[in-house]
């Protein structure tokens, strides 16, 4: 598991000296990248965003990001606020289209095609590219069990054992055990964490390729931010994770690759990507380089 | 020590805080306070004008003036006025054309409520929204009088078709083949009079379905019809069923464009089909006119129970309609 | 930096081919629905309309599911059953304006509004007598009524909003059920309140008195929304610099929603200037001009239309529809002001 005890390390990295804040969490990063198992076969192809902007209206928000995540990879994006970070990610579920004057311009393609291209099913796109939020927002009306299971029936998804599918789900979610007695129940009468990993464990049911994550940690207390960070890790290894976050020691826990964006009052374009390990020890671009040294943000 | 030994001491009571109003305040308290309770002091004056004034027909006629069919004053062979008034027959017809009403008039108002919502292009909306409102804005004669001119010939089809096919089932069926001014033509026109309070009440309550679980829903592959069902429906199905019943107030209380469109018969009738019928504020205004003495009180011991009818419903729907929208559920 | 040569798009909105689909679905729903009147048993424009809707749902569900799947079945269901109650709303709106419209207009002349059915019957053709003495009394109802409603319902408000008292919640809920009350009910209540005990008789002021009871509830709840509206810093800040509440609620509070509460004076005349029934019991209907409102008896747009309709005739009902459409008049300018005064808070 990540322990994170490298926050005492003083001591100067290979490199450039870097100041503390940054050698801790090269320090994490590296101890994930030795960390990290090969998985079972990842699902899919991976995902790859060519040229993608996004617009309000006339406001541009988001210029020219172009990304490839490969799949059973975790990729973080940092930056600070209002950079375009969740506008990017809705963009990549067709989520940003939502919104009345919302417009956009380049290619996701999901298995090598674009989910954009005319006369596809958006719905079917976001069956695998799966999507978990901010605030949890489960269902209230339903019970717990039938949460996990909504997507099947939104879907009008068959399964042939749907309790397999259940526990599987709440397992892989790291809630079974909490939970497991009182499926019945309300979704309403969980905890924060809890219903986070609910909203996990609902999005794992109709087995997505992609999951999506914005900043899913941000409104719980550090305890439960553990235990998701944990899920994180072992969902990796049968999809692809995207991982919007604010937290930079939580990007070095989690991801393999970061993403850097950043908006200098005008569009949020990505400045850097790369292994997190680099972007975190020898970034290439002195804004990066500044940003996660702490100097703004 | 000293100091851990204060810190351990009960904290102070809250103080009270008084302040002592300005004269103009207290007028103005005063004034705006008798003024707010207007409200409620009129709702009370009408149930009590009107039950006092119908008390002596209660007196006289009992119980029976709620289930009593008829509705005549006969002389007997010494001179003597026998009334004999009851209100059964348009009690069941006031029921039963607003059930019609609900019936065709909600869904209608769901739909429209959802379309508005949900579906309607973002630059027609305020236009559509605009158009259904205006309908409360007609007044009821005019719906008196387009139903009796270009509704009832259509219905009277309708009927017809309706009759042929399913008079099997007693609620269609009529003793005979006469289908103008029925009770499905009057539930028609109060349908489409009910339509802008129950759309409104409803789009009330489906704009405030929270956002996040919108988004989830969609989020999970759901289509938009999918999402409805999942999100929207649960959410605001109890505001719906108290805007349904704000509509089935209005029903009860109908007047003109019943009056028009129904053939108005002291007799019972259960066949929507069937043209005779009746409610409650029509027979008022029909026998007003030419009423008199304790005809006149027995129409208002008739108003009282038309005003006590709505008022229940009334109230059970503002509160259902209330803890909808204050619960966000 | 780089100069964007990239052009914004929207590839989820309908593609020409998807709408060229819908169009096609459309015009194919008429055409067979319009066979099928011709040759079977459906007759008229119900059974087009009940054969265009059975067909393009039909159509609208194929299309859909060709293009994605059983699963799009029920989204697809939903979305031709929505669109067909949607209009189905909208047809009686437009049949009555042009119902109102095309029966109103003939009978329109200039006489009409200067003379009154003193010297003419209802059984005259159109062109003798007028409606001088119906709008006159209409004209004396909205006036009174307003005097009456609009103070009651805008204290009642304030009391609603400014003092907030333990009995709130209690008194909105009466306010809530008062705008429930029938309209017969209100005629019925003046009737044994004023007329049958007090000196004031049959007169335009007792129509008034009952309009008022309908008009106050929603006086009082529309300007209560509107007061709701100003925002609580206004109020604090006259609270700050030391004012009485009196003070900050009639300077400060009341002309900040001066719009919204003109609004919802104007919204609660448009209730009660097509009200026929409390007239019925409170105004008496007369036929020649009454230039005193607290004394004998008044006429009303709503009263004259509701006399030649009763009556049944062809001249007289000629009447009513001309009466009709001139209230409607009314009633839709002083609906259009309202929405064009409230603004943007009237579009939800």
């Amino acid at each position: 598991m990540t322990k994170n005890n490298s926050d005492n390390n003083y001591e100067s990295q290979q490199g450039e000296p870097m100041n503390t804040a940054s050698s801790s969490l090269a320090d994490v990063s590296k101890q994930r990248a030795s960390q990290k198992q090969p998985g079972s076969a990842p699902m899919g192809t991976g995902l790859e965003a060519r040229g993608v902007h996004a617009w309000f209206g006339s406001h541009l928000a988001l210029e020219d990001v172009s990304l490839d995540f490969a799949a059973g990879t975790v990729t973080a994006l940092i930056g600070p606020s209002g950079c375009g970070k969740s506008t990017f990610i809705r963009t990549i579920n067709r989520m940003h289209e939502f919104i009345p004057t919302a417009a956009m311009a380049g290619e996701v393609l999901l298995d090598g095609k674009d989910v954009y291209a005319p006369g596809t099913d958006v719905t079917k796109i976001r069956l695998q590219i799966g999507m978990v939020f901010q605030k949890p927002n489960p269902f209230p009306s339903m019970t717990i069990g039938e949460n996990v299971l909504s997507g099947l029936k939104l879907a009008q998804l068959k399964v042939d054992n749907k309790e397999e599918l259940l526990e599987e789900c709440l397992v892989r979610a790291g809630l079974w055990n909490e939970v497991k007695d009182r499926l019945g129940a309300h979704a309403g009468g969980l905890s924060g964490g809890q219903q986070q990993r609910l909203c996990i464990a609902r999005s794992l049911a109709v087995q997505p390729k992609v999951l999506l994550m914005d900043e899913p940690c941000s409104a719980l207390d550090p305890g439960s931010t553990l235990r998701i960070e944990e899920t994180i890790s072992e969902l990796s290894k049968s999809m692809t994770i995207i991982i919007v976050t604010h937290n930079m020691q939580q990007a070095a826990r989690v991801s393999d690759y970061t993403a850097f964006f950043l908006s200098e009052g005008g569009p949020g374009r990505m400045i850097e990507v790369g292994p997190t390990t680099e972007i975190f020890t020898r970034p290439r671009d002195i804004k990066t380089e500044n940003y996660v040294s702490g100097r703004f943000g | 020590m000293t100091l851990l030994e204060n810190k351990s001491a009960a904290t102070p009571a809250p103080r009270e805080i008084t302040t002592k109003p300005r004269v103009s305040d207290k007028i103005f308290r005063g004034v705006v306070t008798s003024f707010g309770m207007s409200a409620l002091v009129i709702l009370t004056l009408i149930g009590a004008f009107l039950a006092y004034r119908g008390y002596q027909t209660f007196h006289s006629q009992g119980w029976s003036f709620l289930t009593s069919y008829s509705w005549d004053k006969t002389t007997d062979e010494n001179g003597n006025t026998v009334s004999s008034f009851g209100v059964g027959a348009m009690l069941i017809g006031t029921v039963l054309i607003s059930i019609v009403a609900i019936v065709i008039g909600v869904p209608l108002s769901i739909a429209m409520a959802l379309f508005l919502t949900f579906y309607a292009p973002a630059r027609l909306k305020t236009l559509l929204v605009s158009i259904v409102d205006l309908m409360a804005a007609f007044p009821s004669v005019l719906f008196g009088l387009w139903g009796f001119f270009v509704l009832m010939p259509m219905a009277n089809y309708w009927a017809k078709l309706i009759y042929k096919y399913l008079s099997w089932i007693p609620i269609f069926n009529a003793p005979q083949p006469f289908f103008e001014r029925s009770p499905f033509i009057a539930g028609l026109v109060l349908a489409i009079m009910i339509i802008p309070i129950v759309t409104s009440v409803s789009r009330e309550v489906f704009a405030q379905t929270p956002l996040d679980r919108i988004q989830a829903a969609y989020a999970l592959g759901a289509t938009k019809w999918g999402m409805i069902k999942a999100v929207v429906f649960p959410f605001g199905s109890s505001g719906v069923v108290g805007g349904a019943m704000l509509g089935l107030g209005r029903a009860f209380g109908e007047t003109v464009a019943v009056y028009t469109v129904l053939n108005i018969v002291f007799a019972p009738n259960w066949h929507i089909l069937f043209g005779s019928g009746g409610n409650i504020a029509s027979l008022i205004i029909l026998k007003w006119g030419e009423a008199s003495g304790d005809e006149t009180t027995a129409l208002l011991a008739a108003g009282f129970i038309l005003f006590v009818m709505t008022l229940l419903v009334n109230m059970f729907a503002n509160f259902i309609v209330r803890q909808t929208l204050k619960s966000g559920k | 930096m780089t100069i964007t040569q990239v052009k914004p798009q929207r590839p989820w909105k309908a593609t020409n081919r998807e709408i060229g689909t819908t169009v096609g679905v459309l015009v194919a729903s008429a055409l067979i629905s319009y066979l099928l009147v011709l040759l079977t048993g459906l007759k008229g424009k119900i059974g087009f309309i009940a054969g265009f809707i059975l067909i393009s749902t039909i159509l609208q569900v194929a299309v859909g599911v060709r293009k994605f799947g059983r699963k799009a079945l029920g989204d697809n269901v939903a979305l031709s059953l929505i669109y067909v109650g949607a209009s189905l709303v909208f047809l009686p709106v437009f049949s009555i304006l042009y119902m109102a419209i095309k029966q109103g207009i003939g009978g329109l002349h200039a006489s009409l509004f200067t003379e009154t059915m003193f010297n003419a019957s209802f059984l005259d053709p159109i062109d003798k007598g007028g409606l001088l003495h119906a709008l006159v009394g209409t004209l004396y109802l909205i006036s009174i009524a307003m005097i009456i409603s609009v103070p009651m319902g805008i204290l009642t408000a304030l009391y609603l909003t400014e003092i907030k008292g333990p009995a709130a919640g209690f008194i909105q809920f009466i306010v809530q059920a008062m705008s429930g009350v029938p309209s017969v009910v209100a005629g019925l209540f003046i009737f044994t309140s004023v007329i049958l005990i007090t000196p004031v008789k049959t007169s335009g002021f007792t129509g008034a008195l009952a309009l008022a009871v309908l008009m106050i509830p929603t006086v009082t709840r529309t300007s209560q929304e509107v007061l709701l509206l100003v925002p609580h810093d206004l109020r604090e800040a006259g609270l700050a610099l030391g004012a009485t509440q009196w003070k900050t609620v009639a300077t400060i509070v009341v002309p900040a929603a001066r719009n919204g509460l003109i609004t919802a004076t104007i919204l609660g005349i448009a209730r009660i200037a097509g009200e026929t029934a409390p007239l019925i019991f409170t105004i008496g209907g007369a036929d020649k001009l009454n230039l005193n409102p607290f004394k004998d008896y008044q006429s009303a747009l709503p009263f004259y239309v509701w006399k030649g309709l009763t009556l049944g005739t062809p001249e007289s009902l000629q009447r009513a529809w001309t009466g009709i459409l001139i209230l409607l008049t009314l009633v839709l300018s002083l609906f259009i002001a309202a929405r064009s005064l409230g603004g943007k808070k009237m579009s939800k």
